[in-house]
């Protein structure tokens, strides 16, 4: 039986050679990311240097590991490697060294030695308890099973990325696996969703930042997501905006709109249905991001961005209709009202033929 | 949790393709229906073109005669600025645009969104005065109906849902977008149902009267 460390997580910082200033530069930049007040720079410090190494089991489920690989592929040393390297991660499916059987042992221990006190990042859709379970099984048990297992004793639930927030690409229709988001199926814990195809590392390790220290989720959107990294949309926070608002786009990807850097509405850009952080906060250590590379946005972080229209076409643009759905239904009118006018007409002329003349002196009588 | 997506994937979807099956059925219907329902003919020789009185009265019965608005002014001026309002942003906002591009196959370059965004906001503002005015004026209350009343709540929401949705004042952005998409579906359906067709009569109506006063050789 492996012995777990009790240390808290400024004795872990410090042992692992990072200095005080660089704890309170981290403390700074995570207060500032999570938009809390300047004041309380000091008080978070504080308390997340006295936080107890917090135990984490993180599972995954129908994804694709491109959550884990945005985490770890994160430009050391930054506040993501300090918040994880501060995790006590007790079970994780690609970053764990046990497997088999031992690896299932971890996870059970570390349920019966942390209750009600460690946390649960999921990765991953989950195929319903309707649906068929064989669709996705660890050790032979179904994924339902080993999350509502997992999370029975949790203090708090991170959804990570799209699929595990929002079902994600295992729920693009026809949603073959009956693949369900995490807040569906989790109903009694604090939980918080950090969507994303990946989501931004930072959003994920200021959220547990956050946790660590505060004792609380921060503040939250409808769709669970934090206010702080998915308070705004990307058109609102794009460099490129000022050219959406003078109606100046790219028509293509090599065109003379696209070198000069113009807007990428037409050229499918789902920013302004988005909402995430990534205008802002950029990827790979702040170097760029998709419209920066001068690729649309494709909405990752909002439910069934899967089967929100062409990655391709216009926010606007219908689904499904085109031109000929307007034309047929055009040229049925067309006849209809040919029938409709000739039989008005048949009727003004038959009336012409038929009705009797009125006289002055009969109408006179009616009044 | 989806249910704001599903609603605007809907909206953009099967009912998009409904609303807009019903609209240019039911407009067809009508517009075919008045012309080959026609005019008695006219055997009396003309005394000038059919075509100039016609023409002429489609700019003189459009623009106000000096008449109208010393009787009316309120009515002229609020009346031009929400129609002429609504008309922009409906043809001109870029994702509208992109819309009639997606419909059509074709469409035309779009106005910069502050513009946009002012003539949407002047247009909220012309609909209101134009229903206070219709509620407190006693003739003007006589004549409305329930029709005019419905009217001027479908052609407020879609232009309210378009300005909220813009400025993200309702929350999640796809429930918002999707009442947008709505309210204008259910406009497009009440066009041809409703005195909604004046979209597509008016001018018909006023080339027929131009044409006839024309014919006679007097002023429409």
């Amino acid at each position: 039986m492996p012995q777990r460390s009790h240390s808290t997580l400024g004795e872990l910082l410090v042992k692992q050679g990072v200095s005080r200033r660089s704890f309170l530069r981290f403390c700074a930049a995570a207060t500032s990311l999570l938009a809390l007040p300047p004041s309380l720079v000091p008080v978070f410090a504080e308390s997340l240097a006295k936080a107890r190494r917090p135990s984490v089991i993180w599972l995954s489920f129908q994804e694709c590991t491109g959550c884990t690989e945005s985490l770890t592929r994160s430009h050391a040393p930054n506040l993501e490697d300090l918040i994880l390297n501060a995790l006590s991660l007790e079970y994780h499916h690609t970053l764990q060294a046990a497997s088999g059987e031992a690896a299932e042992a971890a996870r059970l221990q570390a349920i019966a030695e942390n209750k009600g006190q460690y946390l649960v990042i999921v990765d991953g859709s989950v195929p319903g308890p309707n649906s068929e379970p064989g669709y996705s099984t660890i050790a032979g048990h179904s994924n339902y099973d080993i999350l509502l297992e997992t999370v029975d004793q949790a203090a708090v639930v991170i959804a990570v990325g799209s699929c595990a927030a929002f079902g994600g690409l295992p729920a693009a229709e026809p949603n073959p696996t009956g693949a369900r988001p995490i807040m569906e199926l989790v109903k009694d814990k604090p939980l918080v969703t950090i969507p994303g195809c990946p989501p931004i590392p930072m959003a994920i390790s200021g959220v547990v930042a956050h946790y660590l220290a505060f004792g609380r989720l921060p503040e939250l959107d409808q769709y669970l997501r934090p206010l702080a990294f998915y308070g705004q949309s990307i058109h609102d926070r794009c460099y490129r905006r000022p050219f959406y608002d003078k109606g100046l786009f790219a028509e293509g990807f090599d065109d003379e709109g696209a070198k000069r850097g113009w807007c990428l509405y037409r050229l499918g850009c789902k920013g302004p249905i988005t909402y995430n952080a990534c205008a802002t906060m950029k990827w790979n250590d702040g170097t760029s991001w998709p419209v920066e590379a001068g690729h649309p946005c494709l909405g990752c972080s909002e439910p069934r961005f899967w089967d929100a229209g062409g990655f391709y076409r216009a926010v606007s643009v219908p689904l499904t209709l085109g031109p000929n759905t307007l034309l047929g239904a055009g040229a049925v009118g067309i006849a209809a009202g040919a029938v409709a006018g000739a039989l008005a007409r048949r009727r003004a002329r038959i009336a012409e033929r038929t009705l009797p003349p009125v006289s002055i002196e009969e109408l006179e009588a009616k009044q | 949790m989806n249910d704001a997506m599903a609603f605007l994937l809907w909206t953009k979807g099967p009912m998009l393709n409904l609303a807009l099956g019903i609209f240019a059925l039911g407009v067809a219907v009508r517009l075919v229906e008045i012309l080959i329902l026609g005019r008695a003919k006219n055997y009396a020789e003309p005394r000038a073109p059919e075509w100039i009185g016609g023409a002429k009265a489609l700019v003189s019965r459009t623009l106000p005669d000096p008449g109208t608005f010393r009787r009316a002014p309120f009515d002229v001026l609020i009346g031009w600025l929400w129609h002429i309002g609504f008309i922009l942003v409906l043809l001109f906002f870029v994702p509208h645009v992109e819309l009639i591009r997606g419909v059509l196959g074709f469409a035309w370059p779009a106005l910069p969104t502050p513009l946009v965004d002012v003539s949407t906001a002047l247009t909220i503002l012309g609909l209101i005065a134009a229903l206070v005015h219709r509620l407190t004026h006693p003739v003007k209350r006589f004549l409305s109906t329930g029709e005019d009343y419905l009217i001027w709540a479908v052609v407020f929401m879609v232009v309210l849902t378009g300005y909220l949705s813009y400025h993200r004042l309702i929350t999640p952005y796809p429930l918002a977008l999707g009442m947008h998409i709505l309210s204008a579906e259910i406009f497009l359906i009440l066009v041809p149902l409703t005195r909604l067709s004046h979209l597509f009569t008016a001018f018909i109506a006023r080339w027929y009267t131009g044409a006839h006063f024309g014919r006679k050789g007097v002023e429409a």
